[in-house]
């Protein structure tokens, strides 16, 4: 094998020095350049690495000089020998994560009841009247109040409160250098699956948005293993899934248990789903690697920084510039066009029922196998531009559905009930039970990427399959998962 | 006023020429690019000229296209482009090829290296490659704050005399050495300042032949190419895309360019 290439090269050789005399400048050139290569040898790149590094240290041995003495320990050092260890990196990994949640939603709940009283309470009737005293058609007033207005209005209520603590926190945590632990103590377990260890980095940019999570791709040098990064990043719970967890699991979770531990509940069932991503990222990256995918995980090198102590004030109005308002500014964008979508699907009727009503009878019975419920179905179809906005979609439909608007609203119209109890009571007696809970928690985990993520996929990949399989394949795993779940749920 | 001669080259005082543009990147006199590993704090170079906030985090990845932003400085409006940080530009990962091209086809006036004071010879490795593509570099020696801490003390006057390349020692966050690096960027993209930058020498014989002679070849085919040596280094590890840059003559009219304008 190695010889014939040998006789090719050679053959390959003498062939361009004959042709050498016809060909132009250029091609002289790179002819020129072929020949040298072959005289070099193989190692060339070793050589010039070895030669890069060796003026490197030549150059500091004459410039740096470090004085060791009278150090007896280094603090970062001791801090990575606790945060990396086997034993405790793991556990204390978790348990910043779940105090972060916690924290977020503990502190979201009464910015987040203000937001909504004034947004909702007070200025919705107030431009209500204003358009009623205008003589505005009673379907205008139902598109742009109803509809639009209100669908971001809530987003606004419910996402800025726990944005605003979530991410700065989060930044707080990235800017003293605890991320690239992240990535260290993952690496095993991403390797193991067949992927490159720094898709622990471009998985934990997805918890915060799986689109910012796909471009972040980019710092993975093989195609293959860049693949893999963003076909899983959609199991990362993305920014817009957080409040969709928080909620249900602080009714239906946290609900179940004594007052006292629902707060501590509620954070780990949270916890448990992000977890739960995680775990599908590496198996679904596994199979890939095993099957469609197939290859070795390529090794790379990554640097644990110092630890730096953060910069508090930049961080909070870096972290509520970049993220918290450019995050809330896309929900609201994608959240006004749904709110008329929704206000117009709950609104038109054909024989005396809304189109709404069709499609959730039609949805009802694939829903009733996998422990969900047509509005729950319909209300992702319809919330695909934006997660953020599947929480408001199901309770306007659920009220349109049931005719139960007990909650103080109309049929269609988006809205915001004040405190979680009441949204539960509003569901139980809708038919829901702890199973639709726990199912729509794990299909909010499992289940297509938003518009925004898909177009990214496809900018970054290029390829149509693969953003399909993107898509596709985690819907079909939330599939199996809820109805394996109701299996057992209902086996009980 | 004689005495305002004094001042004008005292670095304190020209930094009060600084003018933070932000994004405004119209009819600008120069390009300055920021290069250098991840984690040196390019990104709070790149803030701190001008004023823009780009989110700046401690872990490889933050930047992965590049960032623009402008800023004036004694009445010449430069652009300035903050490159993904890279560890080497010999791989052909997506962030190091954004940060390679620029600095080959993008032909900034000045490449500013952003390195660790506290990791200096790791860092040492990325300015080398630098230096073999462009003349026109400023090294910034950030993070010397931590390096005291950590009682490693550098001769910066060394080692500006073993790269050839003005050195700025510099604490980014705390905003010091900002007046002296504005100060060099400007003098070097003027050409007040000429750079004689270190080039990477092997103490394997046949490499070295090798590399001459496609040097002298490369010269003599297109005189002027400010990078000779790196297309060199190139073509004898076989880099597709810079054979295809002679192939297409991306690379030929860049020399062009730069042999009429200069």
């Amino acid at each position: 094998m190695g010889s014939w290439l040998i006789w090719l090269k050679i053959i390959i050789i003498l062939h361009d020095l004959i042709m050498a005399e016809t060909l132009n400048p250029k091609e002289k050139l790179l002819n020129t350049a072929n020949e040298l290569r072959w005289e070099v040898g193989e190692n060339f790149h070793d050589t010039l690495l070895e030669s890069i590094y060796k003026n490197a240290a030549d150059i500091t041995a004459l410039t740096v000089n470090h004085d060791n003495k009278g150090r007896k320990y280094n603090f970062d050092s001791v801090v990575d020998k606790v945060v990396t260890s086997r034993l405790l990196g793991f556990p204390i990994m978790f348990l910043l994560l779940a105090l972060v949640f916690w924290l977020t939603i503990a502190g979201a709940n009464y910015p987040s009841r203000f937001l909504s009283f004034i947004l909702i309470d007070n200025i919705h009737p107030f431009l209500k009247d204003l358009l009623f005293f205008l003589n505005s058609p009673w379907w205008l007033t139902g598109l742009i109040l109803d509809g639009a207005y209100l669908a971001s209005a809530w987003v606004v209520s419910v996402m800025l409160p726990p944005m605003a603590i979530f991410f700065p926190v989060f930044t707080l945590l990235e800017d003293y250098g605890y991320l690239p632990r992240v990535a260290f103590n993952m690496d095993s377990l991403f390797r193991k699956a067949g992927a490159h260890g720094k898709q622990a980095l471009t998985m934990t940019m997805g918890f915060g948005c799986n689109a910012a999570g796909v471009v972040a791709a980019r710092i993975i040098d093989s195609p293959r293993e860049r693949l893999i990064a963003i076909i899983t990043n959609n199991f990362s719970l993305c920014n817009g899934r957080w409040p969709t967890q928080i909620l249900i699991a602080t009714i239906f979770i946290g609900g179940a248990v004594s007052p006292h531990l629902a707060g501590f509940v509620t954070a780990a069932a949270v916890v448990f789903v992000a977890v739960l991503g995680i775990l599908f990222s590496l198996i679904v990256s596994w199979t890939l690697s095993k099957t469609a995918l197939k290859g070795e995980a390529s090794a790379f090198s990554l640097e644990l920084p110092p630890y730096r102590p953060p910069r508090i004030l930049q961080t909070l109005y870096t972290s509520l510039i970049d993220r918290t308002l450019i995050v809330l500014w896309r929900a609201v964008v994608f959240a006004l066009p749904s709110g008329i979508v929704i206000w117009l699907v709950a609104n038109l009727t054909v024989g005396g029922y809304s189109i709404a009503a069709y499609m959730i009878n039609w949805l009802d019975p694939l829903a009733f196998i996998i422990g969900l419920n047509g509005v729950i179905l319909l209300a992702y179809i319809i919330a695909i531009p934006a997660n953020e906005i599947v929480i408001p979609t199901i309770l306007m439909l659920t009220v349109l559905v049931t005719g139960n608007d007990s909650a103080g609203a109309g049929a269609g119209v988006l809205f915001e009930i004040d405190s979680a109890s009441q949204t539960g009571n509003l569901l139980i007696s809708s038919g829901w039970t702890l199973l639709t809970g726990m199912n729509l928690m794990l299909f909010s985990l499992l289940h297509n990427p938003c518009s925004t993520t898909i177009y990214t996929i496809y900018k970054e990949t290029k390829s149509l399959l693969w953003t399909f399989v993107s898509s596709v394949l985690p819907i079909l795993i939330g599939f199996v998962i809820c109805f394996l779940v109701t299996l057992i749920y209902r086996a009980l | 006023m004689p005495d305002n001669n004094n001042c004008i080259n005292c670095p304190a005082y020209n930094s009060g020429n600084l003018v933070k543009l932000g994004i405004n990147m119209t009819d600008f006199d120069y390009v300055v690019a920021l290069a250098g590993n991840p984690n040196t704090g390019k990104s709070t170079v790149f803030n701190n000229l001008t004023g823009l906030r780009q989110h700046t985090g401690n872990w490889p990845g933050k930047t992965v296209a590049r960032a623009e932003g402008a800023f004036a400085y004694n009445e010449k409006k430069f652009k300035i482009v903050d490159l993904p940080g890279t560890y080497s530009l010999l791989s052909t990962s997506t962030d190091e090829e954004i940060a390679r091209d620029f600095i080959l086809f993008g032909q900034p006036d000045v490449t500013v290296v952003v390195i660790d004071a506290t990791r200096i010879e790791r860092n040492l490795n990325m300015v080398l490659q630098v230096l073999e593509i462009t003349d026109k570099a400023v090294l910034c020696l950030n993070l010397v704050d931590e390096a005291k801490r950590h009682n490693i003390t550098i001769d910066d006057r060394a080692l500006s005399r073993e790269l050839g390349i003005p050195v700025v020692p510099s604490a980014a966050r705390q905003r010091v050495g900002m007046p002296e690096l504005l100060n060099f960027i400007f003098q070097v993209a003027a050409g007040e300042y000429i750079c004689k930058p270190r080039r990477i020498s092997s103490d394997s014989k046949s490499f070295n032949t090798a590399v001459d002679k496609l040097v002298s070849e490369i010269e003599k085919e297109f005189p002027g190419l400010p990078n000779a040596r790196w297309v060199a280094l190139r073509l004898l590890e076989g880099d597709q895309k810079i054979i295809d840059s002679i192939k297409n003559g991306e690379l030929v009219n860049l020399v062009k360019n730069n042999y009429y304008t200069s």
